[in-house]
């Protein structure tokens, strides 16, 4: 074995560490350049993880401390990958606060802290747009908490009441007399106070700072190269782990032949790794990541294929159509008698549509770096999933929860990819047998061929129309093949409740299981069950002969069991309005229009959306979306309108990508598909042109803001299709179809 | 040894001459704001610049940038108009892509002070996932202003 690295014992690396760390077990590396330098003003530092508060400052509670200078940490329970998380987090604390908010930093809450103090952080997990949602009420508690004890602790000193006071900007006034205390004067005292009530927080009707858009406190990081991903961590004594899983599911490695690789510069080790929840393969390790990668390619691996060899997308497609046949599916949804008036009547439309497994596609590569001892694990990573990462870690280890440190960094994205966690059972397990801080990377390769996808789905629709061009009874069956998290929720979610007036209705589904690895993909089945029942619902209008806005608005208004349909109207009106729908465009242009809202099956909180996609198709057949206004339901209030926007124009792109000319393909049990060459995402050329219109067409607060939007996009973009070439697209991706006209 | 000029300093470093740019300098000299995102050339993410034009460093050997002036997001100076318009305009998302983004933009406005939407889209290949186009087209604009003024 050779190695460029000297090899040292862990008694030799504690001391190594301590001489960079300065007493912390394991201290970071980075270059200390003028970027970094540069940055250092800023309010969220490339190191997220890594406390800011020196011993001067005061915690006041979990959610904030305050510093002799006035200055505000604000710690955030979220994972930030782009939604701009540390700036809606610290603005729902400020709003009640009333600090100075050019002095606020952000940073992570301590996920050690939140086990070994009774998850005080409540909920760290970043999912299903929650971080507003969940997080809000118990945020402005906590900073209206700690507001009046600021005001307590001075009203105190001063020896007035507490009614004379006022505070702007964190600064306290006795009106009567002018005096005046900053919040960093008084914070000391201030945590010491006891309240003997919890103030009433501020309802949307009194905010003062949300509701406006604000800059956001995560850019300077990300334009001079300081944040700092989990790909990014450098460790002391750290060695790069590149790995290859069994490229068949649920295969196991027979034989490899070290000896092969052993000689290859840098090469430290070859270790096998697997486990329940750990896909079977062989990591090398070496002293870079190229060293270990391209040994890695050289290695000899003999897989055993197991039980999956022979499967492949098309198989699993036609074990589901056969499925649209069979009896025995599960009822949600039984109204009038749907079956008899589909039997009796003269004019069904039926249609079978289907969708594919997707990729998440991260920007960043899947990866993770642990450091595992006898008493102690430390995990670098960024992940939507912090609390579950130190759990797993735990039982993976053996090392009590509270000793388990998990650090987590800024995430190239994560869209619910990176709340699995496999990265990190891995690399725990391969840490734990080499000894020393291991960084694993998987190749793009190895993340795509690997990932947690987006389940296929087939569904099958049928309706009966009457006489007037409006459906009499429908029956929707669906049937999902995923893993059994979300499993049964996400293949109904949706579709378990229609938003039109419909007088028999029969929903009903099949549910069966595979070995595929299948995960929450933005939206969590929303962007298949949307596509099936707006491409449905055009495919109606366009039998009865109805424009298809109109025919939708008919279906809605006067829908007496569906309480928000009014709300729904207002959306889709605006959306009419602003896109200019119905207006003459030249030959080979046309709009196609979608509505929904976010509704769960176990949840009332719903976001509206309403999308026209203006689209064009040459004669040839190629499919440029053009354009995408969208309405959007705010509710009362938006947290930062301006991350909100943008977290819109996201869902368009990714939307726009997967329903033009995205797919994860099974053959021989493996993933055809490798890196974004044959997964490709959205070009700058293929930008459309976004136009955003906001409307409080409901009184509740929104459901969120991340995955309320890009279940419409591909509906959208086929009927606008559909309207243009008269071809429906029932199967996704469009590329896979021949859409030459005229 | 090979010798490696990168942000105008100097440095030896001792690794197989086919190694990628990219892994020389993440690994061996630290400089970790220049992204892997998949190691084909194909993204741009490990987007830098060799004698200030842009580079895909993950599809490059690192024998062919010696005796070149490297530079990487960190060497961009942090105040370079490009930097500013992105600063100014709130551009990056998750921000993985935006060091290669802004290596591409900055290595276009060198060639084409004033470029047109047009010429943004032929020179700057690199993808994003988030779909931050838009907004890095205007602060391309935004920076061709900024740097007239500088």
């Amino acid at each position: 074995m050779s190695t460029n690295l000297a090899k040292i014992n862990r008694r030799e690396f504690m001391v190594t560490s301590f001489a960079f760390g300065g007493g912390f077990a394991l201290s970071l590396v980075f270059p200390r350049g003028q970027a970094a330098a540069a940055s250092l003003s800023a309010q969220i530092t490339g190191t997220p993880w890594e406390a800011l508060a020196g011993k001067e400052d005061i915690e006041i509670n979990p959610w904030l401390v305050i510093a002799p200078d006035d200055t505000v940490t604000i710690r955030v329970a979220q994972s930030e990958m782009g939604q701009a998380t540390f700036t809606s987090w610290a603005k729902m604390i400020v709003e009640e606060l009333e600090c100075d908010w050019s002095k606020v930093r952000a940073e992570y809450a301590s996920v050690n802290r939140h086990f070994r103090e009774k998850k005080v952080y409540q909920r760290m997990t970043t999912n299903s747009s929650s971080s507003v949602r969940v997080s809000r009420t118990y945020l402005q508690q906590a900073g209206a908490s700690a507001r009046e004890r600021l005001m307590a602790a001075a009203a105190e000193r001063w020896r007035v009441p507490r009614s004379e006071l006022t505070v702007k900007a964190g600064v306290i006034t006795h009106t009567p007399t002018g005096r005046s205390l900053r919040y960093g004067q008084i914070a000391q005292q201030a945590a010491s106070v006891r309240l003997a009530k919890e103030p009433a927080i501020k309802t949307p009707d009194q905010f003062t700072f949300m509701n406006k858009p604000t800059r956001l406190l995560e850019t300077p990081l990300r334009v001079d190269g300081s944040a700092t991903y989990g790909i990014d961590v450098r460790l002391p004594g750290m060695l790069y782990a590149a790995v290859k899983q069994s490229p068949v599911f649920q295969g196991k490695v027979k034989k490899f032949d070290a000896d092969v690789i052993r000689q290859r510069p840098g090469v430290h080790s070859v270790v096998r790794f697997g486990g329940p929840n750990i896909e079977d393969g062989v990591a090398v390790i070496a002293d870079s990541y190229w060293h270990a990668k391209s040994a890695l390619d050289m290695l000899p691996i003999e897989w055993d294929e197991g039980a999956h060899g022979n499967d492949s997308s098309k198989s699993f497609f036609e074990m589901a159509r056969k499925l649209l046949d069979e009896p025995g599916a599960r009822v949600v949804t039984k109204k009038g008698d749907a079956e008899s008036t589909l039997r009796d009547s003269t004019k069904i439309v039926e249609a079978v549509y289907e969708v594919p497994y997707l990729d998440h596609a991260m920007m960043e590569p899947m990866n993770c770096t642990a450091h595992v001892t006898a008493d102690r694990v430390d995990v670098w990573v960024g992940t939507q999933n912090p609390e579950g990462a130190v759990s797993e870690t735990s039982e993976l280890t053996g090392v009590p929860l509270e000793n388990v440190y998990l650090h987590n960094c800024f995430l190239g994205s994560g869209f619910g990819r990176r709340g699995e966690n496999d990265n990190v059972r891995q690399a725990v397990v391969i840490a734990k047998q080499v000894g020393r801080p291991i960084k694993v990377i998987w190749s793009r390769e190895e993340t795509m061929q690997h990932g947690a996808y987006r389940p296929m789905r087939v569904s099958r629709f049928r309706a009966a129309l009457g006489p007037d061009g409006m459906p009499i009874a429908w029956h929707t069956r669906v049937v999902g093949i995923d893993t059994p998290y979300p499993g049964d929720e996400q293949t109904i979610r949706g579709l378990h409740k229609l938003p039109y007036r419909i007088r028999h209705e029969l929903f009903d589904y099949h549910y069966r299981q595979n070995q595929i690895p299948t995960g929450p993909w933005t939206s969590v089945g929303r962007s298949q069950n949307e596509f099936f029942l707006e491409t449905f619902i055009d495919e109606l209008a366009h039998a009865a002969g109805k424009d298809p806005y109109q025919y939708r608005r008919a279906l809605l208004e006067g829908n007496a069991d569906f309480p928000v349909a009014k709300s729904w109207i207002q959306v889709l009106d605006e959306v009419a309005e602003k896109s200019k729908w119905g207006e003459k465009l030249p030959p080979g242009t046309a709009r196609g229009i979608a509505i929904g809202d976010s509704r769960r099956v176990t949840r009332d909180e719903i976001t509206i959306c309403a999308i026209v996609a203006t689209v064009s198709v040459s004669k040839q057949g190629i499919v440029r979306a053009e354009r995408f206004d969208v309405a959007l339901d705010t509710g009362p209030f938006l947290v930062n309108p301006l991350s909100a926007e943008r977290q819109v124009e996201m869902q368009i792109v990714m939307g726009v990508a997967a329903a033009l000319k995205q797919q994860i393909t099974i053959e021989k049990g493996r993933v055809v598909e490798s890196n974004f060459n044959n997964f490709p995402l959205l070009t700058r050329q293929e930008m459309p042109e976004i136009a955003i219109h906001f409307v409080r067409a409901t009184d509740k607060p929104i459901a969120g803001m991340g995955e309320e939007v890009v279940g419409w996009v591909a509906p959208a973009v086929c009927n606008a299709i559909f309207a243009v070439t008269g071809k429906r697209v029932r199967a996704l991706p469009v590329k896979n179809h021949d859409l030459r006209w005229g | 040894m090979l010798s490696l000029r990168v942000n105008r300093k100097v440095f030896s470093v001792d690794v197989e001459p086919e190694t990628p740019l990219l892994w020389v300098i993440r690994d061996t000299i630290g400089l970790t704001g220049t992204k892997f995102g998949c190691g084909i050339g194909l993204c741009g993410a490990c987007t830098v610049h060799v004698n200030g034009k842009r580079v895909r460093s993950c599809a490059t050997r690192v024998s062919q940038a010696v005796g070149q002036e490297i530079t990487t997001i960190e060497g961009l100076g942090g105040t370079h108009a490009v930097q500013e318009a992105w600063r100014e305009g709130d551009v990056p998302d998750c921000g993985y892509c935006q060091s290669g983004q802004i290596m591409a933009a900055a290595a276009l406005l060198a060639k084409i002070a004033n470029p047109t939407d047009a010429d943004i889209n032929r020179e700057i290949t690199n993808l994003c996932r988030c779909g931050t186009y838009s907004r890095m087209r205007k602060a391309i604009h935004r920076a061709a202003e900024l740097a007239r003024k500088q």
